[in-house]
């Protein structure tokens, strides 16, 4: 069930301007505490393992009832595809999640599986200002689209650049990504279709805490097989999918520069003035017209003295 | 326009007809509205100005694409895609318009607030920019967004509290809704309800200073919306601890420069439209209000400066993107800062107005770049589609057109004749001059409003 998250909290003690900027400071206190719920789930995602046959992709087609697409999942050309800017196949209206081939330096070619990581502290939740994301306590960001305005603030914040947008529908546009399977599958505990889908068993499901601890064996097991790093256990604030892999990560199209903190940690500066403004500036401009006002006379004579003289310099 | 004026008839100013002295019969809304001329006269100056017709041609391409967009969905018309959701209707519309309409509260404050009165001239211009900026930034943003019809739905049907843009969308409402109060006395005295615009001066201080709030928390909030970006915008243009700084601080410019622009434009385009007291105060009140844009535009550039310092950015200005930028703040800043210094010094107010036109390209470059150029620079390069490009245009004629009636009617470049004695006496002068203008400065000096 969707859990009462301190959002909806906080969302229920609105009432008017002044709470809302109350709710703001206190939403920019406790952000950067939350490491996601107990008992959220996870995928672990060995890259080592993924042979690139897109099975995944075609029973997330199935699951979501998504469009055919254009080439049959069994294509390898769809890997020499680029798009705008050479940019490889990216997740869209039609597919909540592609695999892509890199090909490392000196390395057999990797083939990448990518959706939404489904981050402990989501920078599209966050950056929502209908609510239209929930964090589920099974670890899900799910969607309402219901709510949803279009103003597409979620697809700026994504450092994964992961939600896609129906640009072509007039009258329902909507945000397309993947949700974890929550309505049909992980709401029941069950695990995604992609995972259940992989012949290679490239995807581990469980508990995103004991998910860590596999990663790690791993690691630990095989030292030369992977790089000692699991992508997604600290970045931007922990994600709910992580990633082992063979090469390093930034010739695998992951971006390594996100950092550990959650992308709202970098709003909180600005949120914070927040109150500070609200409160402090009723009374200093006030002022600031009692002190030119207040002696009429002589604060006119001395402000049109000094205009006077910035004139003449 | 110019040509009946010099024939003595059409431009109401005051409720009631000059030409009739002896029964003093007003002007009815219709007449108001057609500025004194008949349908006739009144159709024949417009067709008359070479303006209309470049207008006109923008609607005749620009309607039916604006249509379209709505009709075909934001892909027959944009470029906006997965990795570039914003494009020019914001990076222009929003982020630029916003920053340009400062106007309002820069001049209100100084009015109401720190009592300078002789800033009134343009104070109701600088209001009404600011009102019809943000009124159009909105109209922009309704263009841009996937289901403009649910805008409401963060006022009244789900509260994300903890976004930026929630409190862009709630203080762009209030905003809109103080600036609508502050320039309806002007509406008020034109459509002749002298207690509505007597209890609007009466609240002015209270309006203004929620105006300051709200500027100053949304003009941030703007920047702040890219804060959510640390790793799409260029570092040269982002800065986590300032963004909402730089995005305040150089609007502060921006509206000053745009209450120049504009006037520039009026006294060039309309100034049978403007009394003594706005065109004799006007050249003095360029170089004032420069000065106050000077001050801004030095802030920012040194608080730019401190931000490059203080994420360490000096290694990006030897590149390519380092010259971009290097170029946005040399034409955008620096040279307007030089420009405003020496007209200043020398009283020259048609080089102010150059420098005034210089800063709001580059605030505007700022944004643009901010926002679209420098966004996603890690990817590839986005242009906005041609029919992008036709819409935002057009929507900036219907913000001409708009300004333009608004301009041509309520009092905001003259005083609005409310005694009738003043009446007559402007009767006798209008012989004279045609704006009927001593009487005017006269009773403005009388009334301390």
């Amino acid at each position: 069930m969707k859990g009462i998250s301190r959002r909806r909290f906080l969302a229920a003690s609105l009432a008017g301007g002044a709470a809302t900027t109350l709710t703001l400071s206190k939403q920019a206190i406790g952000a950067g505490a939350f490491e996601g719920y107990p008992d959220g789930m996870g995928v672990l995602v060995d890259l080592t393992r993924c042979v690139g046959c897109r099975s995944c992709e075609a029973a997330c087609n199935k699951e979501q009832n998504l469009p055919a697409p254009a080439a049959p999942f069994d294509d390898p050309s769809v890997f020499d595809q680029t798009g705008h800017g050479g940019q490889k196949r990216r997740t869209d209206e039609n597919a909540y999640t592609v695999v892509n081939r890199y090909e490392p330096e000196g390395q057999e070619p990797v083939y990448r599986k990518f959706q939404c990581n489904h981050c402990n502290e989501p920078a599209c939740l966050t950056s929502c200002f209908v609510n239209a994301y929930t964090k589920t306590r099974e670890g899900a960001v799910i969607y309402n689209s219901k709510v949803c305005v279009g103003c597409r603030n979620c697809m700026i914040a994504c450092p994964f650049q992961v939600p896609a947008y129906s640009y072509s529908s007039a009258f329902d546009p909507v945000i397309k990504k993947c949700i974890f399977c929550y309505d049909t599958r992980l709401k029941y505990g069950k695990p995604p279709a992609c995972v259940e889908s992989c012949p290679q068993e490239v995807m581990t499901f469980g508990y995103r805490k004991e998910l860590i601890k596999i990663a790690q064996d791993r690691i630990k097991a095989r030292p030369g097989k992977y790089v000692d790093h699991i992508y997604g256990e600290n970045e931007v604030g922990g994600t709910g999918w992580m990633y082992l892999a063979g090469a390093s990560f930034d010739q695998l199209g992951f971006d390594t520069d996100l950092g550990k903190e959650p992308i709202i940690s970098n709003v909180k500066d600005f949120l914070g003035t927040v109150p500070m403004v609200l409160a402090i500036w009723p009374a200093l401009f006030t002022g600031f017209h009692l002190l030119a006002k207040k002696k009429d006379h002589a604060g006119a004579d001395h402000s049109s003295h000094n205009a006077q003289e910035d004139a003449e310099q | 326009m110019k040509t009946y004026i010099e024939q003595g008839i059409g431009a109401v100013d005051s409720p009631y007809k000059d030409k009739d002295k002896a029964e003093k019969r007003s002007w009815s809304l219709v007449e108001k509205l057609l500025l004194g001329l008949t349908a006739g006269q009144y159709l024949r100056q417009a067709l008359r100005n070479p303006f209309n017709w470049i207008l006109g041609l923008i609607f005749i391409v620009g309607l039916p694409l604006i249509a379209g967009r709505f009709w075909f969905g934001l892909s027959f018309a944009t470029h906006s895609s997965n990795d570039y959701p914003w494009g020019l209707f914001l990076a222009f519309g929003l982020f630029t318009m916003v920053p340009l309409s400062a106007s309002g509260f820069m001049l209100g404050t100084t009015v109401e607030i720190f009592g300078r009165h002789d800033f009134q001239p343009v104070e109701r211009l600088a209001l009404l920019n600011g009102l019809l900026g943000y009124f159009f930034a909105v109209v922009y943003l309704l263009v841009d967004l996937g289901q403009p019809w649910r805008l409401p739905y963060p006022m009244f049907v789900s509260f994300g509290t903890a976004a930026v843009l929630f409190l862009v969308a709630w203080h762009v409402a209030t905003y809109l809704s103080v600036q609508v109060a502050e320039v309806s006395s002007a509406f008020f005295e034109w459509i002749g309800w002298p207690m509505g615009a007597q209890f609007i001066r009466k609240i002015a201080v209270g309006l203004t200073v929620s105006g300051i709030i709200l500027s100053t928390l949304h003009q941030g909030a703007l920047g702040a919306l890219f804060t959510y970006a640390p790793g799409k915008v260029h570092p040269l243009w982002y800065s986590a601890s300032f963004q909402w700084i730089f995005f305040f601080c150089s609007a502060i410019p921006a509206g000053l420069c745009m209450v120049i622009a504009v006037s520039t434009v009026v006294k060039k385009t309309m100034a049978w439209r403007c009394d003594r007291n706005f065109l004799d105060n006007l050249d003095n009140l360029t170089i004032a209000l420069a000065k106050g844009a000077s001050m801004g535009l030095i802030t920012y550039l040194t608080i730019k400066l401190i931000g490059i310092a203080h994420d360490n950015e000096w290694a990006y200005l030897t590149t390519g993107w380092g010259q971009w930028f290097l170029l946005e703040m040399a034409l955008g800043v620096v040279l307007p800062l030089g420009l405003f210094a020496y007209a200043i010094r020398h009283r020259m107010p048609n080089l102010v107005r150059g420098a005034a036109f210089l800063t709001i390209f580059g605030i505007a470059l700022n944004r643009i770049n901010t926002a679209l150029i420098a966004f996603n620079w890690k990817l590839y390069q986005e242009i906005p589609h041609w029919k992008e490009v036709v819409i935002s245009v057009t929507i900036f004629a219907i913000y001409i057109v708009t300004y333009r009636f608004i301009l041509y009617r309520l009092p905001i470049l003259f005083t609005w004749k409310e005694a009738p004695a003043l009446a007559t006496e402007t009767v006798t002068e209008k012989a004279t001059s045609s704006l009927g203008a001593p009487a005017l400065v006269e009773m403005y000096s009388k009334s301390d409003r």
